[in-house]
């Protein structure tokens, strides 16, 4: 890649989020604040080679869009609604002084995610408008049609123009629930990044695990105060780190215990319990950690482990036992009883394993768990029939992979 | 500032009714809708049992005894509003929802 194509490829990445915001409040529209950023970036690409990249290359960006909508909204104001068209084009209003933090990207961001929307169409929406991938790209993760995908982010759009979903960061009342909602989408790009389901796809999405982390730090930037945020970044990047050593060179899942903890990415690793460390000292000082908090935390006691015999197991069933109050959620007690199983046994495990069968029978991770620690019992019959419905409900292929093999070692 | 038309559209649940003794809250509800500028109109809906649908699309008109779709949820009442946008008339639907004890529908108009 020549220095120029570089320099695009870096302005994309760093400014896209900002001119289609930039847009979307001239312009109160985000078909036309995408399609003309689109342009810009096209024009950028045609013209920075002969020209030169220019000095300040966001606001360059921004000009050359605000021109390509405006000359949009002209040749289309001669058969559509003429007055509207042009109050969008005059309205230089100052944006209202509405809601805690006044930040172009950040009510895009709270725009994309709004809860109206449907949760696949807050992910497509946000991985376009804030992510600035394009459609075949999101279409590509996710394993839908480019048509589908294409179909949902216009429905969303038309969704927020018709209803007036609006455009701004909400109130301070409303703030922590929506970033709540926020969070939720990053995390689930990430996951699906982190364990993609499919046959035809990479068990790992580093596109996807990438933006989503990118996104966080974005949000970290914007709401710096908020706990969750910096806790979901610590997860991600205590989860990311150790992604060289998860996948071996035949395509099969590592487990964490079996994984080259030396081919972990020790900067990553770094940054995260630095974040950890930070919202420690915010508890201590009375702050209430939530979920991702604890999460974090518990990747970080993982990750300070040398050596897998080195992990702290009561610190890591601590942290699950006030996850577990904060959500009593089967999937949370399918994990605590894995950090059981190394302080108290398989067996006291098992039965709390066996407990949770009528809530989990459809989830891999159950059997898979159980499957495990049957094994451990010596109990390999039943061990093999655990992991042939572990294999069954599996999605993404190197955890397919990994749960024959262990399937196969038994006898 | 523009205002939106939103239909706001209460949902019975013939085999999860709500409770009955809800009409002195609406009432509150309604008077604060009008004094904060949000209350276009409203109506509560006579049983479903009372509809007549007329299809008079063919050579004559057609009167049938009943509403036009059976099913378990059925339209109790509606309001209409008038908001700046969604995130207000939503805020308005949740205390409505409470209020009246059943789902709440925020539709936009045209």
């Amino acid at each position: 890649m020549n220095d120029v194509e570089e320099a695009v490829t870096r302005v994309h990445r760093e400014e896209w989020a900002r001119v289609v915001a930039a847009l979307t409040r001239r312009f109160g529209d985000l078909d036309i604040a995408e399609e003309a950023a689109a342009e810009a970036f096209a024009t950028a690409v045609q013209r920075w080679p002969t020209d030169g990249v220019p000095p300040n290359p966001g606001a360059w960006l921004t000009t050359t869009a605000v021109r390509k909508a405006i000359d949009r909204i002209r040749r289309e104001d001669k058969r559509d609604d003429k007055h509207r068209e042009a109050q969008m084009i005059y309205d230089d209003d100052p944006p209202e002084p509405v809601g805690a933090i006044e930040d172009d990207r950040l009510r895009l961001i709270f725009t994309c995610c709004h809860p109206a929307l449907a949760v696949r169409a807050r992910v497509a929406l946000t991985l376009r408008m804030v992510g600035g991938l394009t459609v075949p790209e999101i279409a590509r993760a996710f394993l839908v049609a480019e048509t589908t995908l294409e179909q949902r982010i216009t429905r969303a759009k038309a969704k927020i123009k018709a209803a007036r979903i609006p455009y701004r960061v909400p109130s301070a009342e409303d703030l922590p629930a929506r970033v709540t909602g926020v969070l939720a989408v990053l995390y689930l790009v990430f996951n699906e990044g982190y364990l993609a389901t499919g046959p035809g796809t990479d068990p790992l999405r580093h596109d996807l695990t990438a933006e989503a982390i990118r996104l966080t730090r974005l949000i970290r930037v914007l709401l710096p105060d908020d706990g969750e945020a910096a806790g979901l970044l610590a997860l991600m990047l205590l989860t990311e780190a150790r992604r060289a050593a998860r996948v071996s060179a035949g395509g099969e899942l590592v487990s964490l215990a079996e994984q080259d903890r030396g081919a972990w990415d020790a900067a990553l690793i770094a940054e995260g319990h630095r974040l950890v460390r930070e919202r420690l000292a915010a508890a201590a000082a009375g702050a209430a950690p939530g979920r991702y908090q604890i999460l974090a935390a518990i990747n970080a006691v993982h990750t300070s482990a040398g050596d897998v015999r080195d992990t702290d197991w009561s610190q890591v069933l601590a942290l699950y036992d006030q996850l577990i109050r904060l959500d009593p959620s089967p999937i949370v007690a399918l994990n605590r009883a894995i950090a059981v199983a190394e302080l108290d046994g398989p067996q006291v495990a098992l039965a709390a394993v066996d407990r949770l069968g009528d809530t989990l029978a459809g989830y891999h991770a159950y059997h898979a768990a159980r499957a495990d620690l049957l094994r451990r019992l010596g109990r390999s019959r039943e061990s093999r029939a655990a992991y042939d419905e572990a294999i069954e409900l599996a999605g993404n292929s190197a955890e397919i992979a990994y749960l024959t093999r262990r399937r196969d070692q038994l006898r | 500032m523009i205002l939106m038309r939103y239909l706001v559209s209460v949902i019975d649940d013939k085999s999860d009714p709500g409770s009955t003794d809800r009409q002195p809250a609406i009432s509150a509800f309604n008077e604060r809708l009008i004094d904060e500028g949000y209350w276009v109109f409203a109506g509560g809906l006579a049983d479903t049992g009372t509809a007549t649908v007329i299809d008079n699309r063919g050579e004559e008109a057609v009167f049938s005894d009943g509403p036009f779709v059976e099913s378990k949820e059925y339209l109790a009442g509606i309001w209409v509003w008038e908001a700046p946008d969604l995130d207000v008339a939503l805020r308005l639907a949740a205390e409505a929802s409470r209020v009246c004890d059943r789902k709440i529908e925020v539709r936009p108009f045209q």
